[in-house]
């Protein structure tokens, strides 16, 4: 393998694109403005697949987090880290259309409530993890502390969200005073925009991952150039 | 497993009344800080709270205490690896044939000591500085306790994640501080209680802090073997 793309990303990658453009035209055209919220309800059906999303790659880096401490393959190892990065990105992205939404809503882009809180804690922990993933260490090492740290994130996170869940509970009642009433075409549109955002979210995955396989393999080829240099010097 | 910890919590704290690093950097660190925090928010700035006026230093007291405690663990967490990696002793430990989960449980309580020490003074000074009441001290020793058992718990965990890097220092506050917001959130607000004992919450997020502590003081005695393998 000497590219990351292949035929199955290709089908991957251009269903994404028509599912997004679909999910466009649904979302910005088809589908009218909600009751309460009219149109900034549209960036609901791009910030709620964003977590979703997000969620679904950290799950994937817990995952694979166990499976590589179980029995060290490279292949979750890489997946896991793969799936970190582009969870962060989704949650990055996740919190961005958050801050746009709130600001027509709730008339300011930040709100001291349960979800928004944990989930800005929980951008800063993978940031962490991605940062230990850069960490001068050898290999084994370096991936055998993510991965510790991939499966210990998670407790920390469900931690995180139920003392902030009391904290904010016990202050106040529900921060959002309104309903969303979703209607036919507009959980459509939700529904288009998960569909375009979890295949866009596939195709970075693979291509990410198989990036990541490359440069190891590359890793892999330059020591055993060294080591053979280093032994015909030896005869 | 306790043998092993009793160990390393006695070489530790040893190397702390020789070096005096705790109580002489660290310990000045953290009454500059507080210090700090009375330039930046300033004596005059006043809030209203129920019938009565209070300066905002002294309403904000208990926050700007526990981020300062925190501040202050970082470095001692720092320290207490830092005098490790200098001759690869935590490698050197572990073949030995020390416990993963004892070392842990030795650096824990070693850390613990120092930082209990810290906040005793931090806390003097806080009472001090920012002319804060106590209403009921049983509840702020208990606070005191646990989120030092939950801060060092955590702390130590990273610490050894981090341990031996260059990136050491840049690297372990993005990991602990993040895991460590509840923390903070629980001491803050069963603090204030246990300061003005103005609010019914405060043995409730007193044993939401104990809570804390039990499951950082297990995930890291998990957690450490796995951390500090090397194959």
């Amino acid at each position: 393998m000497n590219a990351t793309s292949s035929k199955g990303t290709r089908v991957i990658g251009y269903s994404a694109l028509a599912f997004t453009v679909l999910a466009l035209f649904f979302g910005l055209v088809v589908s009218g403005p909600e009751v309460n919220m009219r149109e900034s309800v549209r960036l609901m059906y791009v910030h709620v697949p964003t977590i979703l999303g997000a969620y679904a790659c950290y799950a994937v880096t817990l995952v694979g987090s166990i499976i590589y401490l179980r029995n060290r393959s490279e292949f979750w190892d890489l997946l896991a880290a793969s799936a970190a990065e582009i969870g962060t990105l989704y949650l990055g992205f996740g919190l961005i259309t958050g801050a746009l939404w709130g600001r027509p809503t709730w008339g300011t882009y930040w709100e001291w409530d349960p979800r928004l809180t944990s989930t800005a804690v929980m951008f800063i922990m993978y940031l962490g993890y991605l940062a230990i993933r850069r960490m001068e260490l050898p290999r084994d090492v370096r991936s055998q502390r993510a991965a510790v740290l991939g499966v210990v994130n998670i407790i920390n996170v469900i931690v995180v969200h139920y003392s902030v869940q009391l904290w904010r509970g016990l202050h106040q009642g529900s921060t959002f005073g309104l309903d969303p009433q979703i209607r036919d075409m507009q959980y459509f549109s939700w529904f288009m925009g998960t569909v375009a955002l979890g295949l866009i979210a596939a195709w970075l995955l693979i291509h990410r991952f198989r990036l990541a396989w490359l440069e190891r393999q590359l890793e892999d080829q330059w020591l055993e150039e060294a080591l053979a240099e280093r032994r015909s010097e030896a005869i | 497993m306790l043998r092993d910890a009793w160990l390393m919590a006695v070489k530790d704290l040893r190397i702390e009344m020789a070096t005096r690093v705790v109580t002489g950097q660290i310990l000045p660190f953290g009454v500059l800080v507080l210090i700090l925090f009375g330039f930046a928010i300033g004596p005059d700035l006043a809030v209203v709270v129920g019938p009565e006026r209070r300066s905002m230093l002294a309403q904000a007291a208990p926050g700007l205490f526990w981020i300062t405690v925190l501040l202050a663990a970082l470095l001692a967490l720092g320290r207490a690896f830092a005098v490790e990696s200098a001759d690869g002793n935590l490698d050197a430990l572990m073949m030995a044939g020390l416990d993963p989960a004892g070392i842990f449980l030795g650096k824990l309580v070693a850390v613990a000591v120092q930082l209990l020490l810290l906040e005793l003074v931090l806390g003097l000074g806080a009472f001090v500085l920012y002319s804060t009441p106590l209403a009921e001290p049983a509840m702020l020793a208990a606070v005191v306790l646990l989120a030092t058992a939950a801060i060092t718990a955590a702390g130590t965990v990273y610490a050894a994640v981090g341990s031996g890097l260059r990136v050491r220092d840049t690297l372990v506050p993005l990991l602990v501080l993040p895991v460590l917001s509840p923390v903070l959130l629980a001491a803050g607000l069963a603090t204030d209680a246990a300061v003005f004992g103005t609010s019914d919450n405060g043995w409730l997020w007193t044993s939401v802090l104990g809570v804390f502590a039990l499951v950082y003081v297990a995930v890291g005695m998990l957690a450490f073997g796995p951390i500090m393998e090397e194959s």
